[in-house]
């Protein structure tokens, strides 16, 4: 059988360094658009291959370059990759909203794309006309938001507010009518990107669920997430990829396992370089993340009768309040073991609520006989309890405890558990 | 079916690929989304007097405010003459009312892209639809407006200062609206695609419509025009559509003639060509706005 999606040395070069260029004065403006068909004309001649004639000292990147891979009927594709890796523009491409620069796609189907939901809502329009609205821009007929309309509300759970102005609504009230009018699409192909990282945890549930619900139906789906738990749930393979480039196919656990233990650091221990770092973090710059053993080595693998180290190091090229640095761990299947700030201690938030510009270095001491044996992910936040986050990436590392040594041991069989705590148990004649 | 670098191999299958040079135009695409069409003219209708108070009476204010202005200062104290000796309010409305949809249309298409990032950035669709449907979402302002004209009509005729009659040339109207639209759409592709990526669109707008009312013979009467000059103004679409309905309206002597061909030709120029540039344009919008 023929792939349903079938991708071929695709890729896609954006011009860097655009923004001065693209909002130029008027004079440039008249004088530009007067000799354009002149310099086109003299591109084309000097060039009859290729659409866009590099010019002198313009700087392009490649957000996508030589992918390669097939979707079947019926498979449910996760893309996982890091910020910036090209995921969006792949599925951008797929939904055709923005066009490759090289190479092609071949599409067998009828493609609905969800890259974000509630597109084209308008707040001043009920919740009614919104959702034939938004239906319509979906792709989808009058005929057929009629027939779903009951179903679409029902899911919502906005029944009672339905010919209310959405900018009334709450902003999960607005999310839930958004998404249900989105999970009502009966595409034969489905992308869709990122829109379970928004709503609060139930919400979150019901989507996963609906997409779940979607995936056994027999559709092809393409599935875009930071949410390893998500993604291992609703696929069975999944593509990596790496600044622009695609450097995995494989089942699911595998790519996941990839994708947490990649990055451009050895094991235990991840490095920020200057331009990984968002903008927006400024003032705080994350340095590095490592995991120290009880001897203070830089390891990956734990042993759980062992305290362990996970230190934060980074620097304030500003002084700032109410600074507080976090870790998340959270098991490979992406469900929190724990949250933890270095503040929280009360002592702590009063001598170092505010920290002057500067190096520094968090640690925390996990204790011995904790976690259990497995794999585990560690995240870090640095932000301003309601003021503010500077940074944030919840997949930082990964590492593998190992319970050697651990309570329970004497039997072999794997034991179900996050955590492997020693208890104290008493056994008495009564 | 959609890009044109979207070319139909067996049915359903769509093949994505990098496309050079100039687009067909691609109609028929515009129809599979007309459904979409609807709904944005409607959206734009629904959500345009939203939380006024004054609401759709703003369809109306707006030229006759325009006319009393115009009355006073150019009819009053300017005293431009009219065709016929026809009063001068009554003159001006019968201009402002195709004029007001013109301009209307060619600033809310004008401005739709950019109004629309978001749709434009997460979905596709044929973009011709966005300053298609602001385009037809002034007609019905139009048609309020065009209620109160015949008020006025029925006002001067009442007290006897104009004898304006109904006659078959008002079927001429429908034409005349069509080409209204053509134009305002034409223009407003052309700077609407300009308007993606270089936002200077939006600061030239405003005064665009100024210098065009001038240009157009809303406040005066094409009559003024020296002879030899009639040709080159008639290259003005809207001096030929303004004509018209006056003609139709106050049966002025400003009928359709060589004038009107010229006019109408110009608006076919420029909607055709503002449809292939879009087009042409259409695949970075995503990448550019």
């Amino acid at each position: 059988m023929k792939p349903v999606i079938l991708v071929e040395n695709l890729g896609k070069r954006y011009r860097i360094g655009l923004a001065p260029q693209r909002y130029r004065t008027l004079s440039e403006n008249i004088s530009q658009a007067l000799s354009r068909p002149f310099r086109r004309a003299g591109a084309m001649i000097r060039r009859s291959v290729g659409r866009d004639v590099l010019q002198p000292g313009e700087e392009y990147i490649w957000a996508l370059q030589d992918i390669n891979f097939e979707v079947q009927h019926g498979q449910v594709l996760g893309i996982i990759g890091r910020n910036g890796a090209g995921k969006s523009t792949l599925l951008k491409i797929l939904s055709r909203i923005t066009e490759p620069t090289t190479g092609s796609v071949t599409i067998r189907g009828r493609v609905g794309s969800l890259l974000e939901v509630g597109t084209g809502f308008h707040p001043e329009l009920t919740g009614r006309e919104n959702i034939f609205l938004n239906g319509a821009i979906l792709g989808m007929r009058n005929a057929e938001i009629e027939r779903k309309f009951d179903e679409i509300v029902a899911f919502s759970e906005v029944e009672q507010f339905i010919d209310t102005p959405v900018k009334r609504y709450s902003s999960g009230m607005y999310l839930r009518l958004a998404f249900a009018v989105a999970a009502h699409l009966e595409p034969e192909i489905l992308v869709v990107d990122e829109v379970l990282a928004v709503g609060d945890a139930e919400f979150q549930k019901k989507c996963l669920g609906k997409m779940g619900d979607v995936a056994r139906e027999g559709r092809t789906v393409l599935f875009v997430s930071h949410n390893m738990s998500a993604v291992l749930r609703l696929t069975q393979e999944s593509i990596v990829l790496e600044k622009g480039k695609l450097v995995l196919i494989a089942p699911s656990s595998e790519a996941v396992d990839y994708y947490l233990s990649a990055g451009n650091s050895k094991a235990g221990e991840r490095i920020w370089d200057a331009d990984e770092v968002p903008t927006d973090a400024t003032p705080f710059r994350p340095i590095a993340l490592r995991l120290r053993d009880q001897k203070g080595g830089v390891v990956d693998i734990i042993r759980s009768v062992e305290p362990f180290t996970v230190e934060m190091e980074y620097s304030l090229s500003a002084p700032l309040t109410g600074l507080r640095i976090g870790i998340y761990l959270s098991t490979a299947r992406g469900e929190y073991v724990l949250t933890s700030f270095d503040t929280d201690d009360e002592h702590h938030f009063e001598n170092h609520s505010s920290r002057p510009a500067g190096h520094y270095v968090s640690r925390c001491t996990i204790p011995a006989d904790f976690l259990n044996s497995g794999r585990y992910t560690l995240g870090v936040n640095a932000s301003s309890y309601r003021v503010r986050r500077y940074f944030m990436d919840e997949q930082v590392l990964s590492f593998n405890v190992n319970t050697s040594g651990a309570p329970g041991m004497q039997w072999a069989e794997p034991r179900p558990g996050v955590l492997r705590p020693r208890l104290e148990w008493k056994i008495e004649p009564k | 079916m959609a890009h044109a670098a979207i070319i139909k191999k067996e049915p359903n299958t769509i093949v994505i690929r990098p496309t050079k040079g100039w687009m067909a135009l691609n109609l028929y695409d515009l129809w599979l989304y007309r459904e979409l069409i609807y709904f944005m003219t409607w959206r734009d209708l629904k959500v345009r007097y939203k939380q006024t108070a004054l609401g759709v009476s703003w369809a109306v204010i707006q030229p006759f405010m325009n006319m009393v202005v115009f009355s006073i200062f150019f009819g009053g104290l300017a005293h431009i003459q009219t065709d016929n000796g026809i009063p001068y309010p009554i003159f001006s409305f019968v201009a402002l009312l195709p004029w007001t949809l013109f301009t209307n249309a060619l600033n809310n298409a004008s401005r739709s892209l950019v109004n629309h990032q978001n749709m434009i950035t997460k979905i596709y669709f044929p973009k011709l639809v966005l300053p298609l449907a602001s385009v037809l979402s002034g007609l019905v302002d139009f048609l309020i407006a065009f209620v109160v004209l015949i008020g006025i009509a029925l006002y001067y005729n009442l007290t006897g200062q104009a004898h304006i009659t109904i006659t078959a040339a008002l079927w001429t109207l429908i034409p005349f609206l069509l080409m209204t639209m053509m134009t305002a759409l034409g223009i407003a592709l052309w700077l609407s695609a300009l308007y993606v990526q270089y936002r200077d669109v939006g600061y030239i707008l405003p005064f665009l419509s100024d210098i065009l009312k001038f240009v157009s013979p809303v406040v005066y009467s094409t009559t003024m025009i020296p002879a030899k000059w009639q040709m080159i103004y008639a290259l003005n679409p809207m001096a030929g559509v303004i004509n018209g309905f006056r003609w139709a309206i106050l049966g002025t002597p400003t009928g359709p003639d060589t004038r009107l061909i010229i006019s109408a030709v110009v608006a076919l120029v420029i909607l055709v060509s503002g449809m292939i540039y879009f087009r042409r344009m259409e695949r970075t919008f995503a990448d550019t706005i």
